[in-house]
């Protein structure tokens, strides 16, 4: 087990900076997750601390060892693919035992560690088929397998998830989380699935445009947002944003130069008739997911890039009727705000 | 789907196989047939119109002729070794391309000027350059002081074959490279990078990885290039005329044909050919399993 440091870390290609100077400290044995919106540079991130792809300029190190001229195969990690990046002619078996055919290990030794580990991932029956014989999350699973045959200090996964349909995904989040319960690895997860990310990880990166924008715990970002950026990528349905002052809202907010207010969909309540903290709006549309409904509201004045403002209501809650116009509220504990330059101002909602 | 569709879908289809199988019927099913009737016959070239049908007895006499059975032996062994060699070539010079080499594109374009040049060209190019007086070839060799006069090398009766088979791999090496390097292309970088990390080294990746995700690519290249060869005429009759050293199973057929002018016996023989070419084609089909995706 051991501990990745990364310090101004960048890289170029050609004249696109696709990181611009990352610092990053891993604990020995967390679970981070790197997220961001795609193109964003956090499989690049992987790549670098894996020794696939060079760094332009900073300095990766595992346990306090430099890496930057320790090929991939000598730093003591194991990457799983979001393609699972399977040898398609060798049974998963193999699949799972192919590293260790070189590294001198007698077969029997091999046969034994790979069922061993295939019990683990419950696929202990499936080492004779081929990864086209097999489905999407046991493919996973063997992809996943063949990391841990290696037995390496830091597991990196590069969006694993994302090829798997809604219910394998959850199944093999649990999975994951398990693994990493049992081996008490250092972990290091890109996906650009805040979900995934917020239910797995100790602390989560928030990169955009290959720089950082905020580390947290998943209950630090979505409590204590950095920006409005942070804000909006964490939390599901969206956070609502309204600009404040002329044009927007008018709300009384103090003296501190705020520009922009977010509140989350279920800090949000129907009113009656506006209060101090309100907006007014038409509620625009309905969707009932059976354990609660949303409602969407077209607010009359101030809603940033003209988003309708989420609602999150109990079901059985009375639904005011269509196209109606409506009064919204909320609490000055649940309301972020924010300057003009999107960063956060405060300490305010819990 | 209605069965009222279905066969309106069907009768679609065979409206448009239509046009291409009337062509095929008449440019090779019909010389395929009269070539096969003919072999029956004791036809000649001056009075084809008057002939009589012998049955076998044109196979037979193939069959029994000495010099067929030497055209089949020079055929195989022109295949199998200018076969054997630009594979190899072809896959290293097709991993060479694969790798990211600063000025890539021009040396892949450059690779494929010997093939596009007509083999006919190429054949005479080649006999200038190895001409025992006046070819470049030995001009070097006796300026190197390697040899005191010119070699012979279309008229020595131990190099001959081989000169076939070396102009025949300078020709046809860069067809192989494409095809390989088609098929290395589609090996999905994340498997490489997959084996890397894993500490693989690069023989076993090598031979353990990439050999066999290629095989379909290989084996697709090399039933081409094989049929090609098997019935190879061009190179070995303008290198070499008739020489009994580099006489194919093809050029062994048109001396019957047009030399002996006898058309019952070279139909036989073209027959044979044909049979020939299917078996070759069935023997490789059969080892390298192209029908069944290794890559999947």
């Amino acid at each position: 087990m051991a501990s990745v440091a990364l310090r101004s870390v960048r890289k170029s290609f050609g004249p696109v900076d696709v990181i611009r100077g990352i610092d990053l400290d891993v604990a020995d044995g967390e679970f981070v997750a790197i997220v961001g919106p795609s193109g964003c540079g956090k499989s690049t991130l992987l790549r670098m601390i894996a020794g696939l792809t060079d760094l332009t300029a900073g300095d990766v190190s595992i346990d306090g060892v430099s890496m930057l001229d320790v090929p991939a195969s000598k730093r003591g990690i194991a990457i799983v693919f979001q393609s699972y990046a399977l040898y398609p002619h060798m049974t998963a078996g193999r699949n799972i035992g192919f590293a260790l055919e070189t590294a001198g290990i007698a077969k029997a030794a091999i046969r034994e560690k790979v069922t061993r580990i295939a019990a683990m991932l419950k696929i202990d029956h499936l080492l004779d088929r081929r990864p086209r014989e097999l489905s999407g999350g046991q493919r996973q699973r063997v992809a996943i397998g063949r990391a841990l045959v290696r037995e390496p200090k830091v597991f990196l996964f590069d969006e694993p998830l994302s090829n798997l349909d809604a219910d394998l995904r959850t199944e093999m989040r649990v999975e994951i989380a398990r693994l990493h319960d049992e081996l008490k690895a250092t972990m290091i997860y890109v996906t650009h699935d805040q979900v995934e990310a917020t239910t797995l990880a100790d602390r989560i990166v928030i990169l955009k445009d290959g720089h950082v924008e905020q580390i947290g715990t998943p209950k630090e970002l979505y409590c204590r947002p950095a920006n409005r950026f942070v804000a909006g990528f964490i939390g599901s349905p969206r956070m609502n944003f309204a600009s404040v002052g002329s044009g927007g809202l008018a709300l009384p907010i103090g003296s501190e130069p705020v520009a922009a207010i977010g509140v989350r969909p279920e800090a949000v309540v129907v009113q009656p008739r506006p209060g101090d903290l309100s907006a007014r709006g038409r509620l625009v549309r309905v969707e009932d997911l059976g354990h609660e409904q949303l409602l969407y509201v077209a607010l009359e004045s101030g809603a940033a890039n003209a988003l309708p403002w989420t609602v999150r209501l109990a079901a059985g809650q009375p639904v005011p009727p269509p196209n109606e116009p409506v009064a919204l509220g909320w609490s000055p504990a649940a309301m972020h705000r924010f300057d003009a330059e999107g960063r956060r101002i405060g300490g305010a909602a819990s | 789907m209605s069965s009222r569709l279905a066969a309106r879908e069907r009768r679609a289809a065979w409206q448009f196989l239509a046009p291409c199988m009337a062509a095929l019927t008449l440019v090779a099913l019909w010389p395929l047939g009269r070539t096969l009737y003919f072999s029956l016959t004791d036809a000649t070239l001056d009075d084809p119109a008057n002939f009589d049908l012998i049955g076998l007895q044109n196979y037979i006499d193939i069959a029994t002729d000495p010099d067929w059975w030497n055209a089949v032996g020079n055929t195989l062994f022109f295949t199998a070794v200018s076969v054997a060699i630009e594979t190899v070539f072809g896959l290293g010079v097709a991993l060479l391309l694969n790798t990211a080499i600063p000025g890539r594109g021009v040396l892949r374009a450059a690779i494929l000027i010997p093939w596009s040049i007509p083999v006919v060209v190429s054949a005479k190019i080649w006999q200038w350059m190895l001409h025992d007086q006046f070819g470049i070839l030995n001009r070097i060799l006796i300026d190197l002081g390697l040899v005191e006069h010119g070699i012979a090398w279309v008229a020595e009766p131990g190099l001959v074959m081989w000169v076939v088979i070396f102009v025949d791999v300078w020709i046809t090496t860069p067809f192989m490279v494409l095809l390989i390097l088609a098929g290395l292309q589609m090996i999905p970088a994340e498997i490489h990078e997959a084996a890397l990390v894993d500490g693989v080294p690069w023989w076993k990746r090598f031979w353990s990885i990439t050999l066999p995700m290629l095989r379909p690519a290989i084996g697709v290249a090399v039933l081409f290039r094989a049929l090609d060869a098997v019935r190879m005429f061009d190179l070995s009759y303008i290198l070499a005329g008739n020489g009994v050293r580099t006489m194919t199973i093809s050029i062994y057929a048109r001396n019957q044909l047009f030399g002996v002018q006898e058309v019952g016996l070279g139909s036989a023989a073209s027959t044979w050919v044909f049979f020939l070419v299917g078996i070759v084609a069935v023997i490789i089909i059969a080892t390298v399993r192209i029908d069944k995706r290794s890559a999947g």
